[in-house]
């Protein structure tokens, strides 16, 4: 990896040169359609062999709501904070671990006690070392009852994590989490969970400057207060209009840091981010640093503009289980086989997904190396055969008593993208199955709470991951005491499936368990109506490199440079 | 006039009192909570969320925290952009959206008179029919389709603006012609209506046979009378075009405070809902207030009145 | 002394008498009209104002009877014919999820212009009844109903439209009704300000003095010469009405789907605007229209009505 950067490092000084060319061109000429190349032969020649202007921009639709890791909650802030703050390991674009701030770490016995080793080269941007001491500090403050933070749950994995920030217990010192010295961090965790490494690249763990922070609650909603210890620095934050990082020059690996300064614009209209990148002014779209409008997506893979990655989210609908009609798992299978996703795919979402009969999408990884996919399949869960459906909800309607389905409402929260899958779907419905289903839509805050309140039928829903682990697609989704488990789906078997994984003892067991448990409530029981696996249309400007969607789909640029 | 003054002062008070409590129970009965997110989480640190925020207190109290601190002038925090102060969001957003609304009120002031007056002078004639449907189209066109037109016609195809922004004096024709289109044609229709009316009037044709010249009559006379309307209408637009429209904000990507306010709205921010209805109230008040007053210097017949309202 | 003589000269013989039985003293030479026919008269006479008023019946007839006779309905999906071009087969193309456009622009005619017009309506009533008294009767009635209008004003849009379409079912009705909560108050100004400066004037005064009751001074002499600014005020909350309903729906909180409204196509076109040119045309280009014939024929309807314009 190291290794790799290096080398990219002697190509962008020797390609420097030509680009730096190329960019007088561009800002001399007025008639920028022509892309001339003999304007100015003369400054080409002469331009001195220098490093070529590292400057990466792109948009992010709405504002990091903060950027104190202890209170990020979403993707937005996320791609901001890979560039500002290092936790202890890293996530490559993979989704694998590599060390950060830890150098090593060594995992205990039972799986339950991991040590890490800190390097001592590390600083904060006001000069302190980072320490173990601060990651004690952060990841207690995390789970303080009086920081309120929305993500605390990620620590819960650290004994008495759970019961510290309910307020259980008052002494800190119970939680798992101790500096036995300076460089060296003791974290105890409640069972043995061998995906800690990557969780603790996730921004909830991530260290805070203890002297910055403390009794200043607004520390990081300013760029003059925030104390970082990543490979930028925040210069900049004209709040709802733009964010500026510059290159850390103190940072323990800058000579892997490329960019010298990223500007990021918050740019809300996804025509606009378009247009902006037509005209030159952002490098990049996609991996929820903008979109590519979807309509355009189809023509820009094809012209080899746009590339389109799997990542790990699905998009499905979920059943009320527990009131009529879809109480019934036969009517749910038919509503699931009577789709064609493949049509919505190829003429709605248009960013070549794909179709869905699981819960767990393909990035997700396995054991051993391979992806959970590859390992269990999705294809057996369900088929899609309209007169297969017809006689299902034929059956089903008998086994209930009634008749014909009585008028029920799809519900589904206010976009374009889900209106038109939405439409898709209730006009499949209709023609193939005779169903009229009729359409609801609400905005965000509504929606969040109409749907769970259960008060739907059929509801749109979206999952991507916190971690790559396929737990965190069944248990979160499936198991009768989850809170995500929005159509309140219940499967004694599969809640008990899912608990022995999560105190699996090796991860071929659990894998084994859960995906058990999942083939249970898709193949059988149809808990949801999965329709496809999330892609990311991504585009970037020539010259750009290691600047790549990561495996949950979000923009993963810190260790990006520019070769030409 | 000081007695006036402090007269309407004290009903503002009042009206705002009103306001903010109007507005208190509203945002609570909408659905939904700032506190809440697609994930779900836990009892126990949705509880902390809850006494953080204090929004664990009966409502009653919450409101009785709210109007004491902003009796002492503290809008509160934001409860989705964590920490930063409300009155600071206010603070930053609206020069934004006060230089692009300035932009526009001008520009529909100068280009709407300048086409009504041209058709009322010409009552009739081809040049009335001509300004009136030059005015027409721009109210004719929603800005939603405007603003991505001009965008894509004047910023992408020819590159003659910014796709977005207001970085420089440049940047603001784009938002400006796609935010004043209706304002234009709403004054230019007010003024030839109001126009045509005055200089058809006695005192209009007592100056005629005084012998005074047409364009004086115009400028002197009839154009002040006719900015009656104009100037009510004035109050409303200026607080109308400054606190910005969403859907201009949105496509050129205007941090105004448009944008902010819908925002609020949907993450159900309610201190800075809060903050910015009020804030948008004081403005509408304000403006209201001047035209008032303006309304009383221009009208000739209020003045000869001395009654003052 | 010449005068005499000048009279002198004009001889009795010379006048002749008349028979004065038959005769109409101040005879009006030209064509009786009545009000309406005048106003009607100087309605056709402007040629703007009926080419507004041609294209709103064209309009509208399109709007009413092209669903009954297009083959196509404006839900059935056909996802192998999506974003087709306009063709004989749809002669406005069709959408992303290959419904024909040439059914759902004229279907969406109906939601917005049901929209516009009933939104209008009953802000034209509650405005000239508000306003009308609140000018009438000025001073503290005035301040007081002022303060209230203001209030109302104040409250953002945004929060009252969210909140009733959460409590009452989301609907046209509902949509309707959110407009109007806030729509009428303009309204009501601009009859407040009319009346304000119309009270104090002869025919006014004459009236009053002559026992007239408040109700019947406002309905009866001051909102019928207030007209002109009122219909100019009412052809802009038509299309205003229509525009808010698309703003709404650019919120998503416009009509519900798969029924759609020009405001609702609008903003699912304005996305493919470049691509698919015709699912933004079509719905924006008869929108357009539609406004510019209000507008039009609005001001060609206040100059008719106006007796002071008269030639």
């Amino acid at each position: 990896m190291n290794f790799k950067k290096v080398l990219s490092s002697a190509m962008v000084l020797t390609l420097a040169g030509s680009l730096l060319a190329a960019c007088s061109n561009n800002n001399g000429n007025n008639n920028a359609a022509s892309p001339d190349t003999g304007a100015s032969p003369g400054a080409s020649a002469s331009a001195p062999a220098n490093n070529a202007p590292q400057e990466f921009r792109f948009t992010l639709a709405s504002e990091p709501p903060s950027l104190d890791p202890a209170l990020m909650t979403d993707a937005q802030s996320s791609i901001v904070a890979s560039g500002l703050f290092d936790g202890l390991t890293r996530l490559n674009s993979a989704g694998e671990p590599e060390p950060a701030i830890a150098t090593k770490w060594d995992v205990s016995e039972d799986g339950k006690t991991y040590t890490f080793h800190l390097r001592d080269d590390a600083k904060w941007s006001n000069g302190d070392p980072v320490t173990a001491q601060d990651f004690e500090y952060s990841w207690k403050r995390a789970l303080d009852p009086a920081t309120a933070s929305e993500y605390a749950y990620m620590l819960f994995y650290l004994e008495n994590g759970e019961k510290f920030n309910a307020g259980e217990i008052t002494d800190a010192s119970q939680v798992g989490v101790k500096a036995i010295d300076e460089h060296t961090l003791e974290a105890k965790l409640i069972s043995n969970t061998p995906y800690f490494v990557s969780l603790v690249a996730h921004y909830t763990y991530a260290p805070v400057n203890k002297n910055a922070v403390d009794g200043k609650p607004a520390w990081a909603a300013e760029a003059s207060t925030i104390v970082s210890n990543g490979p930028y620095l925040l210069k900049e934050w004209a709040h709802g209009d733009k964010l500026v990082l510059e290159k850390n020059p103190n940072y323990y690996n800058a000579a892997n840091v490329s960019f010298t300064k990223a500007t990021i614009s918050l740019v809300e209209d996804e025509s606009t981010v378009f247009n902006l990148f037509e005209t030159d002014k952002i490098d990049w779209i996609g991996a929820q640093a903008g979109s590519v409008p979807s309509d355009q997506v189809p023509g820009l893979v094809k012209e080899g503009k746009a590339e389109i990655k799997e990542i790990a989210s699905t998009y499905y609908y979920l059943f009320n289980t527990k009131e009529k009609p879809f109480n019934n798992a036969k009517i749910r299978k038919a509503f699931s086989m009577a789709i064609n996703r493949q049509a919505i795919i190829d003429n709605v979402t248009k960013a070549n997904q794909t179709p869905a009969f699981g819960l767990v999408p393909a990035s997700i990884a396995g054991v051993d190396g391979k992806g959970y996919r590859e390992l269990y399949p999705d294809t057996g869960f369900g088929s899609e055969n309209v007169e297969e459906a017809k006689k299902l909800l034929a059956e089903g309607l008998k086994e209930e008593g009634m008749t014909a389905i009585p008028a029920t409402t799809l519900l589904y929260n206010t976009s374009e993208g889900h209106k038109a899958i939405a439409e898709a779907i209730v006009d499949m419905w209709r023609q193939n199955l005779g169903v009229e289903m009729k359409l609801s839509n609400q905005e965000w805050g509504t929606f969040l709470e109409t749907r769970d309140a259960g008060q739907f039928n059929v509801a749109r829903a979206g999952w991507g991951a916190d971690f790559n682990h396929a737990i965190n697609f069944t248990y979160d989704l499936i198991h009768p005491k989850s809170l995500n488990n929005d159509g309140k789906y219940e499967n004694a078997e599969v809640g008990k499936l899912l608990d022995e994984a999560v105190v699996a003892a090796d991860e071929k067991t659990r894998i084994d368990l859960i995906a058990k448990a999942e083939k249970i409530a898709m193949q059988d029981d149809t808990a949801v109506l999965p329709i496809y696996y999330y892609t990311t249309v991504t585009m970037k400007k020539d010259g750009f490199e290691d600047v790549v969607s990561d495996y949950a789909g979000h923009l993963d640029w810190a260790f990006g440079k520019k070769t030409k | 006039m000081i007695r006036y003054i402090l007269k309407k002062f004290v009903i503002m008070l009042v009206s705002l009192f009103f306001l903010v409590t109007t507005t208190f129970v509203l945002m609570n009965a909408i659905p939904g909570s700032p506190l809440q997110s697609e994930k779900a989480t836990s009892e126990a640190v949705q509880k902390n969320l809850e006494a953080y925020y204090g929004l664990d207190k009966p409502m009653i109290e919450q409101y009785g925290i709210y109007l004491k601190n902003l009796v002492q002038g503290d809008l509160g925090i934001s409860m989705k952009k964590k920490f930063q102060a409300v009155d600071k969001i206010i603070k930053e957003s609206f020069p934004y959206s006060l230089k692009l609304g300035i932009a526009s009120v001008i520009t529909s002031i100068v280009v709407g008179c300048l086409l009504g007056i041209l058709a009322a002078m010409h009552h009739r004639k081809f040049i009335d029919n001509f300004a009136m449907v030059i005015a027409v189209i721009g109210l004719s066109i929603p800005s939603l389709v405007m603003a991505p037109l001009l965008q894509y016609s004047l910023a992408v195809k020819i590159r003659a603006f910014e796709v977005a922004g207001l970085n420089g004096p440049l940047d603001y024709v784009l938002p400006t012609i796609a935010l004043s289109a209706a304002s234009i044609a709403f004054i230019a229709r007010l003024i030839r209506s109001t126009m045509i009316e005055v200089l058809n009037s006695d005192f209009i044709k007592t100056a005629k046979a005084k012998g005074l010249a047409g364009h004086w009559i115009v400028w002197r006379h009839a154009l002040r009378n006719s900015m009656l309307p104009v100037v009510t209408f004035l109050g409303y637009l200026t607080a109308g075009v400054i606190t910005g429209s969403v859907v201009i904000e949105k496509i050129f990507a205007i941090p105004g405070l448009g944008k902010f306010f819908v925002q609020s709205v949907s993450d159900r921010d309610y201190p800075l809902i809060m903050g910015i209805t009020i804030f948008y109230a004081v403005l509408l008040m304000v403006c209201r207030f001047l035209a008032d007053i303006a309304y009383v210097l221009v009208d000739p017949r209020m003045r000869a009145g001395g009654k003052g309202k | 002394m010449n005068n005499d003589t000048n009279r002198g000269s004009i001889r009795p013989e010379q006048f002749q008498k008349i028979d004065r039985s038959n005769y109409v003293f101040e005879r009006i030479e030209r064509k009786r009209l009545t009000a309406w026919q005048d106003i009607r008269y100087r309605l056709v006479s402007n040629k703007l104002a009926m080419t507004g008023f041609y294209i709103m019946c064209v309009v509208l007839l399109f709007a009413i009877f092209a669903p009954m006779i297009s083959p196509h309905d404006h839900f059935t999906n056909d996802l192998p014919n999506a974003n087709q071009a306009p063709s004989w087969q749809h002669l406005f193309g069709t959408d992303d999820l290959g419904r024909d456009m040439f059914e759902r622009t004229w279907k969406g005619a109906q939601i917005s212009l049901f929209v516009g017009f009933a939104a209008a309506l009953i802000d034209l009533i509650i405005g000239i009844i508000y306003g009308g008294i609140m000018g009438y009767y000025g001073g503290k009635v005035d301040e007081a109903m002022n303060r209230f209008a203001e209030i109302i004003y104040a409250i953002p849009h945004l929060l009252v439209t969210i909140l009733l379409l959460v409590v009452m079912e989301p609907s046209l009705t509902t949509i309707i009704v959110a407009m109007s909560i806030t729509g009428w108050i303009n309204m009501a100004w601009i009859v407040r300000g009319q009346i304000m400066q119309l009270k104090n004037q002869e025919y006014a005064l004459a009236s009053k003095a002559l026992g007239a009751g408040a109700m019947r001074i406002i309905f009866r002499h001051l909102i019928p010469n207030a007209m002109g600014p009122i219909l100019v005020t009412l052809t802009l909350t038509v299309p205003s009405a229509i525009f808010t309903e698309a703003f709404l729906s650019f919120l998503g909180l416009g009509v519900q789907s798969p029924v759609a409204s020009w405001g609702t196509m609008i903003n699912d076109g304005v996305k493919s605007m470049t691509l698919y040119p015709w699912r933004l045309m079509f719905p924006a280009l008869f929108l357009s229209l539609m406004m510019f014939a209000f507008n039009v024929f609005g001001d060609g309807l206040r100059d008719a009505f106006d007796p002071k314009l008269k030639k």
